[in-house]
């Protein structure tokens, strides 16, 4: 696969939330005219504050959106494929094999009643043509390669008696163990003690660039962003505020509005080579504006295609 | 009441000793949890007959047809809870909900005579009465008929004994199923809301694997100390089961002790259901542990 | 409320309604007394089949007695048991269930362990051994649900009693000088009453059924008046020949179930939309 090639081509993807209101459907714009690419081999950023619409972007590629979220129109080429054209069988033959996730909470991510050695095997038993003992050995290979120390005990217990970063490595590991091109990981260390969180940003560094995985990273942590990430793109109210290399994006925060939030959340990142600055908080002008973009946008949507905005009461 | 008219004062004396009336109640209750202790629990008044060789010829049956009652309310009940919630959000999941909701309501004895009138006379497909076909012979050496039947090959007794025992299996199951339907179901969707079901449809597979692999073992810890308490209900409705459709078993019996004020096997009865209710306690416990790795100890 | 009407609200009242309506008005509203017998004329089909008559609708028992007439006045016993079970067990349980709840300590332990243990015995058992202790009649069917059932009221209300004891408006009684007793009935008793209508109807269903058990097994009321416990029990001998002896107060009680637990489960709904059944 030569390195030119795209993974994951997201364009012009609008999504909502479809309920009933008053007797009428009625939507809330979830994600407004988003797109974005990953490369093969890339890692890219997805940043952004909460419900800006990150983790509504990943789950509409994996295809488990919430109940009552639609795709409204746009278009996902992923692998190669007309994602959302793709018959649901042929999709479930790629989730988990070439497209993985990890997961942000390694302590509801995992079956709770089921051993781990049953959750990575069922895995690759789903996808990989291999007979009982080879997948165990696969196994005992990913959980040594995440560096677990004991992996013929792991295999045999259940989550609740493994640490909240060893369970963080199982996942890695699932993630990974059938060679995907493409990985969704959505904050993969928000969940983990900080000394924890660098060990497994580490480990997911050195096993991007063994494998050559391209990485779509959520995170709203821009120090994640510097030191992992090649390129970045910004999301806040469901809509691309500006995307780039991460030097570009880091330098250029000086120029327009979009870019205002960006300077305004570099400015309020804590920085350990000034230690003593007072942060600033990304100032309210500057999300209110985007609000109102975002309101604009819905009210120009819903008169060209004829949709009713929720209201809200 | 266990003599007849015209019994002089002697004969009285006589019957009260006998049967240790003429002490007090206390002194009579542990004189007969010494006796139970021993195996002795009297002999049946009306009857005329050890309690304990009655209880034991009777008792199987009712264990098997229980166990029946269970085994179908399971299958139904889970079979529902599955269902509804794979067609979570359409009309058939409502429809669904409605009809469980009546079935909790209406109780397995009234079950069991709308079975009667309606499989037994309007469309009389099923037998209403007793425990199989008139001409078959057989008696089996332990009480367990259907059990003995199997494994002597008498199928054509095991046949017709299975047709009979049909609607008073399901009479009673029914109440059961709704209940299992309903909580299974109601903790299938909260499962299912989880995290590491999210995670398992990531991963390619199919909306019913989830459901059946991921969920269900997980839902079913919850579902399975109410469904514990509920059998406990179950084993009480035999009693009327049993009498109306007349299957010869302890539940029959006990009717029949209490309205001929039978006191030896009144307490007999009593005594072997309060035995029954603690051991199933007992099993769901251990059951409950099997299921939940967390409840298993450090 | 009013405006939170559903239609299982609905079907409920009105089936109590008719409920009512029947033992009441029974006496115009019967063709027949349920009494006579008419020996010329037993074991009659319905008027609509060979053989029929058209006086009787649904036909006789082998006595000659009409069956609808019976089946009507069967309403009777049917709402006194109902309202007379329901509200003794309401009037234990309430009781039991506020003590426990509001002053908590070993009084809620005492109270709550023989609630567990009451409800480990099986109703139908218990109840049959009750009321053939008591003896037979309509007194002690009555007795007999009261005592077997009142642990449903208390539970429920201990619950909701330790919840409101926690609030401020049963602080401030006390501090106004209420003693305890004065606070449970003047100020969380009427909070408590719409969850304790709630059970009451459900309850009612309960009784309604076992008096229909007790009934069959020939432990209630011992004279030839009518209870649908008693038509299904002869029906039952003789439901090959007069199906509709057992037809109909079987119809007639599931009906009245049905509807009971509807009204049940719809005001619980209104009181707490929170909880969908």
């Amino acid at each position: 696969m030569n390195s030119s090639s795209t993974v994951l081509d997201i364009a012009q993807l609008h999504v909502a939330a479809v309920a009933r209101q008053r007797f009428r459907q009625r939507v809330t714009m979830l994600l407004r005219d988003v797109s974005l690419s990953v490369q093969a081999g890339e890692v890219r950023a997805l940043v952004g504050e909460s419900g800006a619409g990150k983790s509504m972007i990943v789950r509409t590629v994996l295809d488990v959106a919430p109940v009552g979220v639609k795709i409204l129109s746009g278009q996902i080429n992923l692998l190669g494929l007309d994602w959302l054209k793709t018959r649901a069988l042929e999709r479930r033959a790629h989730l988990g094999k070439d497209i993985a996730l990890i997961p942000q909470d390694p302590l509801t991510a995992l079956n709770p009643v089921l051993r781990i050695g049953r959750q990575m095997g069922d895995l690759l038993a789903q996808h990989l043509p291999l007979d009982h003992n080879a997948r165990r050995e696969l196994m005992l290979q990913w959980l040594d390669a995440v560096q677990i120390r004991e992996p013929m005990r792991v295999l045999e217990q259940y989550p609740h008696e493994l640490s909240g970063g060893m369970r963080q490595r199982v996942l890695i590991a699932m993630a990974f163990s059938c060679k995907p091109q493409l990985i969704l990981a959505d904050e993969p260390t928000t969940a983990l003690d900080v000394t924890v969180q660098r060990e497994v940003l580490a480990l997911l560094r050195q096993l991007q660039r063994q494998h050559q995985t391209a990485i779509l990273f959520i995170t709203h942590n821009l120090g994640i962003v510097a030191k992992l990430c090649d390129s970045a793109t910004v999301l806040h109210s469901g809509m691309v505020l500006e995307q780039g290399s991460v030097a570009e994006i880091f330098s250029n925060a000086n120029r327009h509005q979009a870019a205002a939030y960006t300077e305004a959340l570099l400015a309020a990142t804590p920085r350990y080579d000034r230690p003593g600055e007072m942060l600033t908080p990304v100032a309210p002008e500057v999300t209110t504006a985007l609000r109102q973009k975002a309101a604009a946008f819905d009210k120009r949507y819903a008169n060209e295609h004829r949709i009713q905005l929720a209201q809200a009461d | 009441m266990m003599i007849g008219p015209g019994a002089t004062e002697q004969d009285i004396a006589q019957l009260k000793a006998l049967y240790g009336f003429d002490q007090s109640l206390v002194m009579q209750f542990w004189l007969f949890l010494q006796s139970a202790l021993s195996g002795d629990l009297g002999t049946s008044i009306s009857l005329k007959r050890e309690v304990t060789e009655l209880i034991g010829e009777r008792l199987p049956l009712t264990i098997e047809l229980s166990m029946l009652a269970i085994a179908l309310a399971v299958t139904l009940g889970g079979l529902a809870a599955l269902l509804g919630t794979y067609a979570r959000g359409s009309w058939p999941e409502r429809m669904l909900d409605s009809l469980i909701g009546a079935t909790i309501a209406i109780p397995d004895f009234l079950w069991a005579l709308a079975g009667i009138l309606l499989f037994g006379i309007v469309l009389a497909i099923l037998p209403a009465f007793g425990l199989m076909n008139g001409e078959l012979r057989f008696t089996p050496a332990t009480g367990f008929y259907l059990t003995e039947a199997l494994l002597t090959g008498r199928f054509d007794v095991l046949g017709s004994m299975m047709v009979h025992l049909l609607m008073p299996a399901l009479s009673l199951a029914l109440p059961l199923t709704a209940i299992i339907a309903r909580v299974l179901k109601a903790s299938l969707i909260e499962v299912m809301g989880q995290e590491f079901i999210l995670l398992a449809r990531t991963r390619g597979y199919s909306r019913w694997r989830v459901l059946l692999r991921e969920a269900l073992r997980n839902a079913a810890i919850p579902a399975l100390t109410l469904t514990g308490v509920q059998f406990t209900f179950l084993v009480g409705g035999t009693v009327l089961i049993e009498k109306i459709f007349g299957l010869p078993g302890v539940g029959a019996m006990a009717i029949d002790a209490v309205t001929n004020r039978d006191l030896p096997l009144i307490q007999g009865v009593v005594l072997t259901f309060a035995l029954i209710f603690i051991v199933v306690n007992l099993l769901v416990d251990l059951l409950n542990a099997a299921l939940n790795p967390r409840l298993r100890g450090a | 409320m009013l405006t939170t009407l559903n239609p299982r609200i609905f079907f409920g009242c009105a089936v109590l309604l008719a409920l009512v309506f029947t033992a009441v008005f029974a006496p115009w509203l019967a063709p027949h007394d349920p009494l006579t017998q008419d020996l010329l004329y037993g074991s009659l089909p319905p008027a609509w089949s060979v053989g029929g008559e058209p006086a009787y609708l649904f036909g006789t028992d082998t006595l000659g007695r009409d069956i609808l007439s019976r089946l009507i006045f069967g309403a009777q016993p049917a709402l006194i048991v109902a309202v007379a079970g329901a509200g003794l067990a309401a009037i234990i349980g309430v009781s039991l269930g506020l003590m426990a709840g509001f002053r908590g300590g070993w009084i809620d332990s005492s109270i709550s362990r023989l609630v567990d243990v009451w409800m480990a015995f099986p109703a139908v058992l218990l109840s049959i051994v009750l009321v053939a202790i008591l003896g037979a009649g309509l007194g002690s069917v009555v007795l007999a649900i009261a005592i077997i059932d009142w642990t449903r009221f208390c539970r429920v209300v201990r619950a909701e009693t330790m919840q409101q004891a926690q609030l401020d408006y049963v602080v401030s009684a006390r501090t106004i000088g209420f003693t305890g007793f004065q606070t449970l009935t003047r100020e969380v008793l009427p909070n408590l009453w719409p969850l304790i209508l709630t059970l009451f109807t459900l309850e009612m269903g309960i009784a309604i059924v076992v008096e229909a058990i007790l009934s069959f097994v020939g432990l209630s009321v011992s004279s030839d008046m009518p209870t649908w416990g008693s038509l299904i029990r002869d029906g039952r001998l003789y439901v090959n020949q007069i199906p509709w002896l057992l037809g109909l107060p079987v119809l007639a009680i599931a009906i009245t179930v049905l509807g009971l637990n509807a009204l049940g489960d719809g005001l619980r709904e209104a009181l707490d939309p929170s909880v969908r059944v």
